[in-house]
């Protein structure tokens, strides 16, 4: 890695950290709606998807650009993936639940929008433990069979915003939208 | 309606300390609110944890989905929407249809103060203090023949000035009913305001259904039309999913929507790190109303 690409890395690292810049910044200014609560869980839930389309957009940036240099975002990307689904997670136990695990548990059991999100964040647990390099010449190919379960989660992550909201799909199918194409792209550079 | 501007509005610090002057001088509002007739909830107020919900709050957080889906849809493009000239039809199993003022209702039947609890379906709940008339006093007006079994509410339908009636996510004009026991009952009321003032635009302006038993979309907003009719009615929101909104939507910790819990709600001004309060059975009208559903089974009625 050259030293430009390692500034730009340090850059980027800072921008993905958006999220926590700006409820930070509704925090300290009290600028929170009539629902605080709901506000965080759904603020970090809608960047969790927003960054498993970022970390997804980057093997179809890399054959249309013809350029490698996008992959050195990918592990990045992922991380913060995992890191706002654990927040997302940790809000929806914390803040609402107060960590009652009977109730949270029956939460899972009882409802598929919970239980899908539930399966989700524990599919990318695996996938974070062996983000690191190490982890990869230690796994060899089982490491890219077992790194192929971002796309169930994406799926997962979508349904489980789809089946959450009342009446209006509108933004749950965007991103359905977006991760379709994201898919597709794939099966298309499989066929090539 | 006009724009309530926040200078106008008394503030909630007065709101309330005027009240706790009133009963400390121990004399019934009405003697001091001109044309109003105060209506303390005594066991309300004795729960401090009911504490009234900021008028912030309640003018800010709404679902009325022919305003936008959003919660903040309905204050940002209900500004335009106008509520005079505005009648209430009353017509069906009636014997004389009658067309019904805005003006003439608010002269003619006694505006009381109603604090009460608001659960939405969502989860989350407000204490707001409505201003409004028991809705039988508006029934009282037509004879009522003995056919009649169910009310039928009519919400404004007007797409120019509201913008989410140009989608079809709801069967518009929006719809909603209650047996004829329950519209009867004196807790039903029509809401002509809050906190002392004209109901703004976003919580339903200018004259709103309050049902503070059943979960919030049961009480249409901005209504025009009220039939009296012989069967059940089928609500806008049993037409979009009848699976998960019946017609009772009674509120019930015991009975879960399909997708979520009702167990527990998110009381709107709580601290961020407060938890969330066990939902009581018809939202804590439990003594007033649970003898309309006796024998019922409140999972197959829901």
């Amino acid at each position: 890695m050259n030293y430009n690409s390692s500034y730009l890395k340090k850059i980027v690292f800072i921008v993905c950290l958006w999220p926590i810049i700006s409820i930070s910044f509704v925090l300290f200014t009290n600028s929170f709606s009539a629902n605080p609560v709901n506000e965080i869980i759904h603020h970090f839930g809608k960047w969790t998807l927003i960054f498993i389309c970022l970390t997804l957009s980057i093997s179809p940036l890399r054959r249309i650009t013809k350029s490698n240099n996008w992959l050195i975002y990918r592990k990045m990307l992922g991380l913060f993936v995992f890191f706002y689904a654990s927040i997302h997670l940790l809000s929806y136990a914390g803040l609402d639940h107060h960590f009652a695990w009977n109730i949270i548990l029956e939460d899972i059991i009882k409802h598929r929008y919970v239980l899908v999100g539930a399966t989700a964040w524990l599919l990318l647990l695996p996938l974070a433990i062996t983000s690191s390099q190490k982890m990869k010449k230690i796994l060899k190919y089982n490491w890219i069979k077992l790194h192929r379960l971002v796309y169930i989660i994406a799926v997962l992550g979508v349904l489980h915003y789809l089946w959450l909201v009342k009446k209006d799909l509108t933004q749950p199918m965007l991103y359905a939208a977006i991760i379709t194409i994201l898919l597709l792209f794939r099966i298309k550079f499989k066929k090539n | 309606m006009k724009k309530v501007l926040s200078s106008e509005i008394t503030s909630e610090s007065i709101y309330k300390s005027r009240r706790s002057f009133i009963k400390k001088l121990g004399l019934s509002a009405g003697s001091l609110m001109v044309g109003s007739n105060f209506f303390f909830n005594n066991s309300l107020e004795a729960e401090e944890k009911d504490k009234l919900t900021k008028y912030r709050d309640i003018v800010s957080y709404n679902n009325y989905y022919e305003f936008g889906t959003s919660k903040e849809d309905p204050s940002e493009n209900s500004e335009k929407f106008t509520t005079t000239p505005w009648s209430i039809q009353i017509e069906g199993e009636v014997d004389k249809p009658i067309t019904v003022s805005y003006e003439s209702m608010i002269k003619n039947f006694p505006i009381q103060e109603r604090i009460y609890r608001l659960r939405c379906v969502e989860g989350w709940s407000m204490v707001i203090p409505w201003m409004g008339f028991s809705l039988n006093h508006l029934l009282k007006k037509v004879s009522i023949k003995n056919t009649a079994k169910f009310v039928e509410f009519e919400s404004v339908y007007r797409p120019k000035q509201m913008i989410g009636q140009q989608s079809n996510i709801l069967p518009w004009p929006y719809t909603e009913g209650l047996r004829l026991d329950e519209a009867m009952h004196p807790l039903t009321i029509m809401a002509t305001g809050l906190y002392g003032k004209e109901l703004p635009n976003q919580n339903g302006a200018p004259l709103r259904l309050v049902v503070p038993w059943k979960y919030g979309f049961k009480s249409a907003k901005a209504i025009v039309k009220i039939k009296l009719v012989k069967s059940m009615p089928v609500s806008s929101w049993m037409k979009a999913a009848s699976q998960e909104y019946g017609f009772y939507s009674n509120v019930n910790p015991g009975v879960d929507h399909p997708r979520w819990s009702q167990a527990t709600e998110r009381r709107i001004g709580d601290s961020i790190l407060s938890p969330r309060r066990p939902t009581k059975l018809f939202n804590g009208y439990e003594s007033e109303v649970s003898s309309f559903y006796k024998g019922m089974d409140l999972k197959k009625y829901y």
